[in-house]
Parts: structure tokens; sequence; C-alpha cells
């Protein structure tokens, strides 16, 4: 502790000069490591657009998989997101929502609640991989559903619930009370104050929690390759017992091919699956601005 | 007098009917806040029961001590000590990376940011924790590993380097929001007394905010360690296949995750003994995770009693 401000032989020296450095140095040192973050971020970003510029032609979106590169193309992999993300939605939507009412407007406060909210709370860390060995075991195996859309589907939503919950448990919880109050002051019942009253207006901020959960799930390829995805697939998915894949799926399989051109191809995959993740991050960012002029 | 009657009946019945939807629909709601303890109990019931007809061949003992993995070679060794140590090995490498920089960020954006830079720089920091992990695999191998290289000629193709690298930066906003939230709740006049006793920015940003917010920091730093304890495709496709009781950072290892995505690519029939290592190591990977989530959480509540 040689600057340490204490005094010392009886008499304090201020050394101003000297802590002053040590300060300026501190804070330098702190601002390097902000750059390095954002600094990390452009490498990465532009890193990948570079190498995958030259894979986004127009046949890129509209082949199938290939062995060869120069034919290859991500159609069933984009289709393959797009329906595990609207049956991720359809499942975890409701089932998310339900629950934060439930805890938020009905739950007593015993044990059982606080078991939910710990309960969801833990959920909500458990590794990815961990819920695709649950689906491998449950929807593959026990219900039989084989290397399905909808296994995939059931796996990813459990995933996404936790995320889904919280976010819409927020939401509700921000809702003025004075709302509630007179709704139930002109005779409405609890159901129908939470329909017409506090759904409405917590809305925006669910949907913003359900768009950023969806976008975590379609990023997701670890539950994914446990349950089966990663197979050869030739055609559009057209049931929910299909067999699918899915973008990140397709990247994985692309990086681990050794040739050059698997990996343009990759970062090609790459740009377009953070192309989407972008898209739905900022409707998500302006239905929170949208929502927030409007309160 | 009959129409009253006929009317009031008919009100009667539409209370009832009520009632009974409100019922019906709290019961509705409650089943939607089931499902969560479904999903646990069901995590716990496959990786309990699955593991138990694996520990039924192996002992458990010789799982855990066990310093060799080789559930695919002949003779087969069930020793995960070797996954465990890349496990460990990637969560130390990455934390090297994501501790001190994301406190040193979450210091700079809390006691010397403007409001202005803070409301810009965390989101754009957050977007590094919502890439998809792949991607980060990707990093990696085509563009980390290659700058290892080239300081580092040994360096191997699959190296825990370069994933520990990827997984700290992934990391990185975790450590840096969460620990950036717990500096700023810590009471304005605790600083405003350490200036007033003439302490510089620095020796109240180091020795008064810091070890205020120390137990949320802390609860930062576990919350980051378990997520990549939990990382799987970013050290699969960066960090390689080879289980091995090694420290050298330049070298492929193999972590609990990695193994459990290789078995599940290759051609291991389901319910064969090799087949079962994964929800034994899913089980311990679990529990290694619940594990600290808890612990941050104790810590959080702590840490919340003292300053509400």
């Amino acid at each position: 502790m040689s600057d340490s401000i204490a005094p010392r032989g009886g008499r304090f020296e201020p050394r101003l000069a000297r802590r002053q450095r040590t300060g300026e140095i501190f804070r330098l040192l702190c601002l390097g490591a902000v750059v390095f973050g954002v600094l990390s971020l452009v490498v990465l970003l532009v890193d990948v657009s570079a190498d995958g510029f030259d894979a986004l032609q127009p046949h890129f979106f509209t082949n199938y998989a290939s062995r060869l590169p120069e034919r290859a193309g991500i159609r069933a992999a984009i289709l393959g997101s797009l329906w595990v993300m609207v049956l991720v939605g359809a499942i975890a939507f409701p089932l998310g929502v339900g629950a934060a009412v439930y805890l938020e407007e009905y739950a007593p406060h015993n044990w059982f609640t606080r078991l939910l909210q710990t309960n969801i709370a833990n959920l909500a860390g458990v590794p990815s991989i961990v819920y695709g060995i649950l689906g491998l075991a449950v929807f593959v195996r026990f219900f039989a559903m084989g290397r399905s859309v909808i296994a995939g589907a059931l796996t990813l939503a459990l995933l996404s619930l936790p995320v889904v919950i919280i976010a819409a448990q927020e939401a509700v919880k921000a809702v003025p009370n004075s709302l509630r109050e007179a709704s139930y002051g002109l005779g409405a019942t609890r159901w129908q104050t939470i329909r017409h009253h506090v759904l409405p207006v917590a809305m925006p901020g669910i949907l913003t929690g359900t768009i950023l959960a969806l976008s975590r799930a379609i990023g997701e390829t670890a539950p994914l390759i446990m349950i089966g995805a990663l197979t050869f697939i030739a055609s559009d998915p057209s049931g929910l017992l299909d067999q699918f894949t899915v973008l990140p799926i397709q990247i994985y399989n692309w990086v681990t091919l050794p040739r050059e051109e698997f990996q343009t191809l990759a970062a090609g995959g790459i740009v377009v699956l953070l192309a989407a993740l972008l898209l739905m991050n900022a409707t998500a960012i302006l239905l929170r601005n949208k929502y927030r002029k409007e309160l | 007098m009959t129409t009253e009657t006929a009317a009031r009946a008919r009100t009667l019945r539409a209370r009832r009917r009520l009632v009974i939807q409100e019922r019906v629909i709290a019961a509705l709601l409650l089943a939607c806040g089931v499902v969560s303890v479904l999903t646990t109990v069901g995590i716990v019931v496959v990786l309990v029961s699955q593991a138990a007809g694996f520990f039924g061949e192996v002992s458990p003992i010789e799982f855990l001590t066990g310093t060799r993995w080789s559930p695919g070679l002949v003779p087969q060794s069930f020793g995960i000590l070797p996954l465990v140590n890349g496990t460990l090995l990637i969560a130390a490498g990455s934390s090297i990376v994501a501790i001190p920089v994301g406190l040193a960020t979450a210091i700079y954006l809390s006691e010397y940011a403007s409001t202005r830079t803070r409301r810009i720089i965390k989101p754009i920091l957050e977007i590094l924790a919502g890439i998809p992990t792949v991607v980060y695999g990707y990093f990696g191998i085509m563009f980390v590993t290659p700058l290892l290289r080239s300081v580092f000629p040994q360096t191997q193709i699959f190296n825990a380097a370069s994933a520990s690298i990827v997984v700290g930066i992934m990391i990185l906003p975790m450590v840096s929001s969460l620990s950036e939230d717990a500096l700023s709740a810590v009471p304005r006049a605790l600083r405003e007394a350490a200036y007033g006793l003439g302490a510089t920015k620095f020796e109240v940003s180091t020795r008064v905010v810091v070890p205020a917010a120390l137990s949320g920091i802390a609860a930062s730093f576990i919350l980051a360690i378990s997520r990549a304890v939990g990382e799987t495709m970013a050290v699969t496709i960066a960090a390689g296949m080879q289980p091995k009781m090694s420290v050298d950072l330049l070298a492929s290892i193999q972590t609990m995750t990695a193994y459990i995505v290789q078995v599940s690519l290759g051609d291991t029939p389901y319910g064969s003994l090799e087949y079962q290592t994964i929800f034994a190591v899913g089980l311990l990977l679990f529990l290694i995770t619940l594990a600290m989530n808890l612990l941050s959480q104790r810590i959080t509540r702590r840490f919340r009693e003292v300053y509400e």
C-alpha cells in the first residue's frame, strides 16, 4: 500500500499528484476494458461478414445442402428454422404468459409459489444441452416423435419458457394497480380485469421478452444436435413429424467439413443468421420504445 | 312477478357461470406454472433413471476418480476426471478473460462514464451474449486460433486457449452488466462520504464502491462461470475431442458438454453402456451448474438484505 492515504510517522502526506496519476492510469485501464469488449464485437462481425460475403448468391438461399460446395444452399435450414420458431412461439408464449399471470395475479404467498419461482430461476440457468438430453429421452424416445420438427420445437419451447415467464412477469408487475382497482370497482371479475385491462397494457413488454427468447431459441444448436437434427435434409418440411434441419446446425455441419469452400458457406450462413437475429432484436427494441412513449 | 323471478334466475345462472369460468381459468393458469415444475422433474427423472443403469455397470467411485476416459475403446474406461479437467480448464481460461475485463468495464460504466455513454455501451456489449454459440465456435477456429498460432507456433488446430478466449468474450457481458448493476446500487452517500474525507475517484471506486458491491460482483462471476461450464458448441468446435488430464492451453482437450455432443453425433446404439454415459455426464454437469446457480442466488439475496 505505497499510495496509502493513512498518516505515516504522525504526519499526513497527501501526495495528491501521485494519487491522481494512479487514478488516471486506472481510468485508462478500465476504458481499455470497455474498448476490448466493443472491439471484440466489431472484429467478430467484420471477420464473419468478410468471410461469408462471397457465399451470399441467390442460389445459396434457394438450394438444398449439397456435397458440392458450389451448389450447396440453406433452403432447408431457413425453412426448418422458420418452422421451429413459429412452433416454439406458439407453445412457449401461451404457457409462459399463463404461468406469469398465475404467479403475479393469482398465486398465494406460500411454499408452493416460492418453489415455482425458485424453480423458474434455476431452469433459466440449466445448460441448453441438458434440455437436449431431456428432449431426446422424453419427446424423441418416450413419446416416439422421432427426429421431428415437433420434437425439436417442444425441446426449445421448454428451454425458452423460463425466459418468457420472467419477461412476462416483469411486464405484468409493471401494470399500475389503479387499473386493476378501477376494473374491480366496476364489478369486473379477476379474469375479466386481467383479460381486458392488465394483459393489453402488459402486452408490448411481454412481446418484447418473447421475441428476445425466440431469438435465443433460433440460435440454439446443441439441444437440436442431441435430438438428432444433424442429418442431410434435401426437402422442405411439410408436417410436424417431418425431419428437419435448422440454420445453426447447417452452419455447424459446414464448419466441421475440411474443404475451405465449406467454411465460406458456414460464414455465409452465419451472416444470414445474425441478420435474422438483428432484425428480431431491432423489432423488440422498437416495440419497447414505442410502448415507453405511449405511457 | 314471474318475469322478475325468471330474470333473477337468469342473473344467478350467469353469475354461477362466471364463478365456474373464473375457477377453470385459475386452474389453467396454475397448470401453465406447473409445466415448469414438470420440466425440472423431467430433467431429474431422465438423468437419474438413465444414469442409474450406467452406475449399475460402472461404480460411481471409478467414475468420479478415474483418470482415463475411453468408453469407445477396448478396454473401456470410465474415469470422468479428464472431461472435468477439460471443463475446468475452459472455465478458468474464460474467467481470466471475462472477470478482469468485465469488472473493469463495470467500474468504468458505473463510476466514470456519463449516463449517455452507459446507455449506449451496455446494450452493445450485451449483443455479445446474444450471438449464437456456433458463431463463437467459427470465430474461435477461423480467427483466434490462427492468431494464436502466429504467436505460439506449437498451438494445435483444436486448442483450449482459443475456446477459452471466445467463451470469455461470450460471458463478458454477464460479468459487466450484472456487476454494473451491483456497483450502481451502492448508495451515493457512501461515495460522498469518502470524497469528503479527501479520497480520489480511484480510491472511492476501488476501496469503497467495489467492496460495498462485492456480493453482487461475486454472484455475477459465479453465474458467468456456470455459463462457461455449460457452454457447448464453441468448445466442441474450437477445443477438440481429446479427453486428457492436461492443463496445456495450447493443446486439444474435451469438455463434458463436447463429449455429450460427440456421442450423440456418432453411431452409438441407444441403450448401450457407451450411450448411457451421456446421462451420467449430463447428471454431473446439471449438478455442477445447479450448485453454482444456487450459490449465486444465495449471495444475491444476502446482498439485497443489505441495501433494501
